[in-house]
């Protein structure tokens, strides 16, 4: 049976929502996982991985204690061997597109990022190409490999097991001259754009930066990301981490609220995975309309209050 | 003091895709400097400016056309470009290997920068394998850069607001944000300037490396279809948010 390694992502002191979703996808070949978990009491997560269907969960102990890219990158290259794990599956998350081409480089392995399907017997997997018009196919040959999994691709299903526990101390190594010297991290109260439920964006029709307050406000309703097209980062109103397309972050929620956003072809190159794309502009012609599921011709500072008011009336 | 920045001709995002051959493109059609590149370029640039003795040189493996995306980024501001030619489309583990093998053969690289992904493939990878290669240490989507005399901080940026600042030996190898610096599109003069400029050509097949044991294979390309159906949610402001609780209650089942 192949054994195929998961690395476990953390945040806020939990595993990342996404890494389940990870799991499930891995899961349906009755290959053998092991979900690795870097400077982290692996006893903390057993219950949590043992709900998706782990097999083993190995505490891996990376030399510092804290985060490090390369020193993480080497204690998985070196658990990966002494577990002889030859397929490696991480999220498409910030971290991930930080770790998983350190291990691929440092195997000399192939890589696919941004994973829609893997199938872990033909070593096939699916993600698109040419912002997001085309999907592609791609085998990774050779005697191992890494995927990169996008969040949300698969919906999270629990299959209970009850994983044993192991640990792994790597062995020091001279690793490349990089130190870190600060890591600050995310706001804890923010939602990931990748991996939210529920966007609202703005674009154009927001105005201004202070307008974003009743994306904001709206969100908080049902615990919704807020996110931006390009324009309103170029025009200053809100920071390059809220973009989402082409060259800002590529998300595909259950649903996506577009709100004063034309919808160029980069726009849409980073949200036309969501399941139900909802376009509130007060142009007919935009053209996100034409690719949306629901739109309402309309003043989005009238819909999006009201919207808001509804929400809160729900939640009392 | 070398700069080597390395860039990649890629489709226009807002070109029309065809495929053909079942994996491959159609490629009569806009191609240009990756995006990300740009801001790999500019920072170039703007430390030629702000260092003693720097000669920045673009590096890229592709078609022979790739020469019009090499004379974009001597018009943003690179000195000289090496093109390494083929007419194939190879994977990241050859791209790395012919790259380092193309800067090895031209000089000693004080300073390696490239976009943290391609908008064609986003592989976000061919840097990292290159660092390995020359045994150099690596960041991604960084957003600022300080050289100082044998080493780089850099300040990465990660999910919303987290940030990691790391210290990194000289020569390393650098992949840029979009927070990086805003590109400056070329003048007239700067592209009458980059006509000049030396592309020196290489044939891939004349660069010597070992052959990698794994590789990424392009089976198939599909066209992304897209099934939506708009439909218009009318009424008066009170009733579109009505539908739109229902739609995320009832039908998305996310409140």
């Amino acid at each position: 049976m192949e054994k195929i390694g998961l690395f476990i992502e953390f945040k806020d002191g939990g595993i990342k929502p996404a890494v389940f979703g990870m799991i499930t996808g891995a899961r349906g070949e009755g290959g053998d996982l092991s979900a690795l978990v870097v400077n982290r009491d692996p006893a903390d997560c057993e219950k949590e991985l043992g709900e998706y269907g782990v097999d083993r969960i190995i505490g891996i102990t990376a030399a510092g204690g804290g985060w490090h890219p390369d020193l993480w990158a080497d204690a998985l290259v070196q658990a990966m061997a002494a577990f002889g794990i030859q397929t490696l599956l991480g999220v498409t998350s910030p971290q991930g597109r930080d770790i998983l081409p350190r291990v691929a480089a440092q195997l000399d392995a192939p890589l696919l990022m941004d994973c829609l399907e893997v199938d872990l017997e033909t070593h096939v997997a699916r993600t698109t190409r040419y912002s997001g018009k085309t999907v592609a196919a791609v085998r990774l040959t050779g005697t191992q490999r890494i995927y990169g999994v996008r969040a949300n691709a698969v919906p999270a299903a629990p299959s209970p097991s009850e994983p044993s526990v192991e640990t792994f101390t790597p062995a020091e190594t001279e690793l490349p001259d990089l130190t870190v010297l600060e890591t600050t991290p995310g706001r804890g109260d923010a939602v990931d754009l990748a991996e939210a439920d529920v966007i609202l964006s703005g674009g154009r029709g927001m105005k201004n930066g202070e307008n974003f307050k009743i994306l904001f406000d709206c969100a908080r309703t049902m615990n919704a990301a807020v996110g931006s097209s390009r324009v309103a980062v170029d025009e200053g109103w809100v920071p390059y981490a809220m973009q989402v397309g082409q060259t800002g972050t590529k998300v595909n929620p259950k649903v996506y609220i577009a709100c004063g956003i034309s919808g160029s072809i980069q726009h849409f190159a980073g949200m036309k995975s969501s399941d139900i794309i909802i376009a509130i502009n007060a142009d007919p012609n935009a053209a996100i309309i034409s690719k949306s599921d629901y739109y309402a011709v309309m003043d989005l500072f009238e819909v999006v209050p009201r919207l808001t008011k509804r929400l809160e009336e729900d939640r009392r | 003091m070398k700069i080597y920045v390395c860039v990649k001709h890629v489709p226009d995002s807002a070109a029309t895709i065809t495929i053909k051959d079942q994996n491959r493109i159609d490629e009569n059609i806009t191609f240009l400097l990756n995006p990300y590149d740009e801001h790999a370029v500019t920072e170039a640039a703007r430390l030629q400016k702000e260092l003693p003795g720097v000669e920045v040189i673009a590096v890229c493996l592709a078609k022979p056309a790739a020469e019009n995306t090499l004379r974009s980024a001597m018009a943003m501001g690179a000195d000289r470009s090496i093109l390494i030619t083929t007419d194939q489309d190879p994977d990241s583990l050859i791209t790395a290997r012919a790259v380092k093998a193309a800067i090895e053969g031209d000089g000693r690289p004080s300073l390696i920068l490239g976009g943290k992904e391609s908008i064609d493939a986003e592989g976000m990878q061919t840097l990292f394998r290159l660092a390995r290669l020359f045994s150099m240490p690596v960041a991604t989507n960084v957003v600022q850069i300080t050289v100082e005399d044998a080493h780089a901080v850099v300040e990465c940026e990660k999910e919303a607001g987290a940030r990691d600042v790391l210290k990194l030996g000289l020569p390393c190898v650098l992949g840029a944000g979009r927070g990086l610096n805003t590109p400056r599109y070329p003048t007239l003069p700067d592209i009458m300037k980059a006509r000049k400029k030396e592309i020196r050509q290489i044939p891939l097949e004349s660069l010597h490396f070992e052959k990698p044991a794994g590789a990424m294979e392009i089976l198939e390309l599909t066209p992304s279809v897209d099934t939506r159906e708009p439909k218009e949610l009318t009424g008066d402001p009170d009733a579109v948010a009505d539908q739109l609780v229902r739609i995320l209650r009832d039908e998305a089942k996310v409140v």
